[in-house]
């Protein structure tokens, strides 16, 4: 019973993940392909680890379902702290975006401030 | 069940791969961080399974310590794009 719950959790994550890295290729600029990768790949990675935590808790392999929850709490706290930074960073570095973007919150809320 | 798990193997492959073309070809600095950034979280979870296939639990060390220093890796190259310095 949690070996099927664990494989169908893994077969879910695996999907988002190759799903997410397509994103990343296919989408036109640096925030747009952040949005897409960012998210997909961390609940991706997370069903994944979640799954081998279930898997473990049900064979019996507790160290490895236990390692496996703090990696998925490190996961879910650094990812998206990571974006975070990497989206400021690379608006202030100036990249533009893509030409069909229609609104630049970011950019009025400089304006507004100075 | 050694099917399924093959499978699996070659999925993160390839995103892994997909994952290199953009840190290869990406035209802006920043499109290369993400392209190392998402590399780092596929890593953990090809370190969750290989503990998995393997049934040792060791491998979910190796997840970690990679979750965490491939994050400090991040913030620093976005503090580099922002062109701060580093005791900011």
């Amino acid at each position: 019973m949690s070996e099927t719950i664990g494989y169908i959790m893994i077969t879910v994550g695996v999907l988002f993940d190759v799903l997410g890295c397509v994103g990343l290729v296919r989408l036109p600029d640096v925030y747009n392909r952040l949005q897409a990768a960012t998210k997909c790949v961390t609940l991706g990675t997370c069903l994944i680890l979640f799954g081998v935590a279930v898997m473990g808790f049900g064979s019996g392999q507790n160290a490895m379902a236990v390692k496996s929850l703090i990696c998925a709490a490190f996961v879910l706290i650094t990812s998206p702290t990571g974006a975070h930074a990497l989206a400021r960073g690379s608006h202030k570095a100036g990249v533009p975006l893509w030409q069909g973007s229609v609104i630049d919150q970011y950019q009025e809320y400089e304006e507004t401030k100075s | 069940m050694s099917t399924i798990m093959l499978v699996f193997i070659w999925a993160l492959l390839i995103s892994a791969f997909l994952c290199l073309y953009r840190i290869a070809m990406g035209p802006t600095p920043p499109d290369r961080t993400v392209g190392i950034d998402i590399l780092g979280t596929i890593v953990v979870g090809f370190c969750a399974f290989m503990s998995l296939y393997t049934g040792k639990d060791y491998y979910m060390n190796i997840g970690i310590s990679w979750a965490l220093l491939s994050f400090i890796g991040t913030v620093a190259l976005a503090k580099f794009l922002e062109r701060r310095s580093f005791d900011e």
